[in-house]
């Protein structure tokens, strides 16, 4: 009984996940995106950059950078906490 | 842990030095190249992977020093902090030491400013973190010694 | 269909880590079935940025005047990837002190003990 609910729930889930995914706009065509184009045309004249995607990460996005040096930070600390050795009485 | 055979002793010896080369090579040159500080430093520590599991334990935990990885990691953050300060009187992560491109014959290698330093300042960090990450998880894990290993294969001694 | 393939295998990842979560009784194949998922949506975010015939987007790399695939999605790529690795980390610590403590894997007897 429970077997079957779950395969009916799981086909009902996939046919909902891929009806999804399909429906993005069409492969290869993003239609407008004025941010990525103000990005690929200000990064040779003023902020002198080759690699875009480097100067999209330090520098046009540089706050989340710092986040995400901050979660590996807080990471290793709470390991570090986990696997902590008690007092042997 | 005991170490494994000598086919993995001696594929370690050979490779294992290799890796820092090629991973410092993808993190230095982050800025005219795909690459950067995260992958770069992803490269780099997988050199402690490779040593813990081809040694063993009892080897490498008295060989790491936890320090060395510690200083990595305080002064990668702490430079990144400072570079990021440095264009404080245009606007917060400006980027300064760059003359606009000028872009002449002879010009080999780009000018690219604070962002090729801060990719190494994060790459540094990233190298101490995963690092100690890796040795911390093996040392909670030693209470295991009593253990059997008859099961495991591929051991030589 | 066809042309819209890699968002059709998007869809078929997440679901096989979503289904074997919730069908496994062991806690290491779990953690892996979330490693699955997280490269289902990290594949998904590349794959919204592209422009049909676009190249790298690095000045010297690519020619004059050529058209560049969308280089924002590749940079939140990159904080999702670490992101993730952190959280395994923490996960895989968890199953340690867990295994440590029940002296089992399996997840309907851990539910049964108690202490």
């Amino acid at each position: 009984m429970k077997k079957t609910l779950f395969v009916v729930a799981a086909i009902l889930l996939g046919a909902l996940v891929l009806g999804a995914a399909d429906n993005v706009h069409p492969f290869g065509d993003p239609g407008k995106a004025p941010m990525d184009d103000f990005f690929l045309a200000d990064s040779l004249p003023n902020r002198s950059a080759e690699n875009i995607v480097t100067a999209v990460v330090f520098d046009y996005r540089g706050f989340d950078t710092i986040g995400e040096a901050a979660v590996l930070f807080t990471a290793l600390c709470s390991i570090s906490v986990l696997f902590r050795e008690g007092r042997k009485k | 842990m005991n170490p494994l055979s000598i086919v993995v002793r001696t594929v370690c010896d050979l490779f294992a030095w290799f890796m820092i080369v090629f991973g410092v090579n993808v993190l230095v040159h982050g800025y005219m190249t795909p690459g950067g500080g995260f992958q770069g430093g992803a490269i780099t520590a997988t050199f402690m992977a490779f040593l813990l599991v081809a040694y063993g334990g009892r080897k490498v935990l008295g060989w790491a020093k936890n320090a060395l990885y510690d200083l990595f990691e305080e002064i990668g953050l702490l430079a990144f902090l400072l570079l990021a300060l440095w264009g404080f009187p245009n606007s917060f992560f400006y980027n300064s030491f760059v003359k606009p491109f000028v872009g002449g014959e002879g010009m080999i290698v780009p000018e690219c400013g604070t962002i090729a330093l801060m990719s190494i300042a994060v790459g540094l960090e990233v190298v101490g973190a995963l690092s100690l990450i890796i040795l911390t998880m093996f040392r909670g894990i030693r209470m295991f010694q009593g253990s059997s290993l008859e099961m495991e294969i591929g051991h030589d001694r | 269909m066809i042309a819209n393939a890699p968002f059709f295998l998007v869809g078929l990842l997440f679901l096989a880590g979503l289904v074997t979560i919730f069908m496994e009784k062991n806690l290491i194949k779990i953690a892996i079935a979330i490693g699955i998922i997280s490269s289902a949506v990290n594949l998904f975010l590349v794959a919204l940025g592209y422009r049909a015939g676009g190249t790298i987007p690095i000045h010297y790399l690519a020619g004059e005047g050529t058209v560049m695939v969308l280089p924002t999605p590749q940079a939140m790529t990159l904080t999702a990837i670490v992101i993730a690795l952190a959280t395994t980390a923490l996960l895989l610590s968890i199953i340690i002190l867990l295994y440590r403590h029940y002296g089992t894997l399996n997840v309907d007897e851990i539910r049964r003990l108690r202490g």
